[in-house]
């Protein structure tokens, strides 16, 4: 606690930095995911051979996932932003098709049948239907994300996880803590902000309340 | 929606030139890829302008396949379909579609829409200016007897089957359609409330004279709102009649059996009272017997003498007596109209 305390302007330029890798990767995981699991709702095939690989990607560590992106990426943010977002996609991506396949058919057909155009149908009935399981599947993967960051620092990528592989190296208890004390609450923060996004994007929630 | 525009006939077909608000069917087929069968196979036929059409037949008999080609959700492999006499391959389906109400079984609302935010879907999609919207869909929660000021803000989910059906069919009107397409709306909506929202159809339409095609595999449901039924069977047009002349004339043995052409009492649930009733004697006096509209059916005629006993019903016309009405003059009528 006390490393912390006193040094609150490198603490805070890691955290930062974590921040920084973890948003973007975020966006990127999502705009990647989007069209994924519209090919997989669109074409019911592909979802055995897509969700498949991505569930294998998933169980490889993810140092030796990163490792290998190396030689690829660079020895830098890149390579751990790239391994977390193939990470996250397993998440997103089930979210996401299990969210837009739940839609009632006979909504879907209603809107077809009232003259809405696909981009209308899109914009008006699946992404305010689908918005909740979606932000869910988030959520989960921005505190996935969050922890692996914390590898990020081995790959010169910097963050929180800086100060627990310094610690380790040079015996320093402080930092250790300091490090995964700051990494957790910011786990905490993503996922309680995201939760709170989560119900307020739920399509009855004003019914619910009054 | 009728206009003194000048219709002008179709080039391809001798069809009626007063074709506005109507419907066409000409060789219309449609063949699902696997199937051994059409789905749909050379149906023609016409549905004049506010007329109700209920496409009756079992399942698989190719009714709603015929009534998703009317606004396109199923292209027909040969054939062609007109509406206000123009073939609507030459309309964009969007713009077809929002000319053309739509009411399906499991009522198919938003969840993530207020009622209000539901009917206003289409003017919404035809961009009317906002204050019209929200006063059209007042109206029309008014004509569906849901009051707006109880109704407007709530989510589907927060009402009945029935009032969900209401929205629905609120929904298919906001646009002022001239055509509706009700695909079994009442399928899944217990018997009570079922024969409430026939009735409400039964108001709406001879207020809003709207052309109307009606899914339903329910006998009693075609009968008591059809102006002409079409019965289907294996994707063909078997019988396309009034109710009284599919009963009275089933033109085969599967039309007969469908309907319960047997079935006298159902065919009395279609003729009124004044049809069959005998004028008033000279010296008639009314006495206390019971009474019976002109209007009413000869099923709840004969239900009233076989609950009271009477030998004979007085038969009134806004209060006045016009006739009077006993047993042998419904059986002898009954006779007459199946001969």
């Amino acid at each position: 606690m006390g490393y912390l305390l006193n040094n609150p302007s490198e603490v805070g330029w890691l955290l930062w930095q974590h921040l920084q890798m973890t948003s973007i990767t975020l966006l990127i995981a999502i705009a990647v995911a989007v069209p994924i699991a519209l090919l997989i709702t669109r074409y019911r095939w592909l979802s055995v051979p897509v969700m498949g690989t991505l569930g294998v990607i998933y169980t490889i560590p993810s140092l030796a996932l990163i490792i290998f992106l190396v030689p690829v990426f660079g020895l830098n943010a890149t390579s751990v932003i790239v391994a977390m977002v193939l990470y996250t996609q397993v998440i997103l991506v089930r979210n996401l098709t299990v969210g837009l396949s739940s839609i009632d058919p006979a909504v879907l057909e209603a809107s077809r049948g009232m003259g809405m155009s696909p981009w209308q149908r899109w914009w008006w009935v699946q992404v305010p239907l689908v918005l909740p399981v979606f932000v869910a599947g988030a959520r989960i993967a921005a505190v996935v994300a969050t922890a692996i960051a914390t590898i990020g620092a081995k790959f010169n990528a910097g963050g929180l996880g800086q100060l627990l592989f310094d610690g380790i190296q040079t015996n320093r208890i402080d930092k250790i803590w300091a490090g995964s004390i700051t990494v957790a609450v910011l786990a905490f923060a993503i996922n309680a902000l995201l939760l709170w996004l989560e119900r307020r994007s739920h399509p009855t929630r004003k019914a619910q309340t009054k | 929606m009728h206009t003194g525009d000048h219709i002008p006939c179709s080039e391809f077909l001798n069809l009626s030139c007063n074709a506005m608000g109507s419907i066409q069917f000409d060789q219309v087929t449609l063949e699902f890829s696997g199937m051994s069968r059409p789905a749909v196979n050379q149906v023609s036929c016409e549905v004049a302008s506010g007329e109700l059409v209920v496409i009756l037949g079992p399942s698989g008999c190719g009714k709603t396949t015929l009534l998703k080609m009317v606004n396109r959700l199923y292209e027909p492999t040969s054939g062609r379909i007109y509406i206000d006499g123009q073939d609507i391959k030459r309309l964009k389906p969007t713009k077809l579609r929002q000319k053309i109400g739509y009411v399906i079984q499991q009522s198919g609302l938003f969840p993530h829409m207020t009622v209000a935010d539901n009917v206003a879907v289409v003017p919404k999609l035809l961009k009317w200016p906002n204050p019209r919207i929200q006063a059209r869909v007042d109206e029309l929660l008014q004509l569906v007897k849901l009051p707006p000021t109880e109704y407007r803000d709530r989510y589907p989910a927060q009402l009945s089957g029935g009032q969900q059906q209401r929205v629905g069919i609120a929904r298919a009107l906001a646009g002022d359609p001239a055509y509706m397409l009700m695909d079994e709306p009442f399928g899944a909506i217990d018997a009570i409330t079922r024969t409430a929202l026939q009735t409400e159809i039964l108001r709406l339409q001879q207020q809003l004279q709207k052309t109307i095609l009606f899914v339903s595999h329910d006998v009693d449901e075609a009968l008591r709102l059809g102006d002409r039924i079409l019965v289907m069977n294996a994707g063909q047009i078997v019988q396309f009649d009034t109710p009284f002349n599919l009963l009275t004339q089933p033109a085969d043995p599967f039309v007969h059996e469908l309907l319960g052409a047997d079935d006298m009492v159902r065919q009395l649930g279609l003729l009124t009272v004044n049809s069959a009733m005998m004028a008033l004697p000279d010296n008639y006096q009314n006495g206390s017997k019971p009474t019976v509209n002109a209007v009413d059916n000869l099923r709840d005629a004969l239900s009233l003498i076989l609950k009271t006993g009477a030998p004979e019903l007085s038969v009134v016309d806004q209060d006045k007596p016009v006739g009077l009405l006993t047993l042998e003059h419904i059986r002898s009528y009954a006779a007459e109209a199946n001969r």
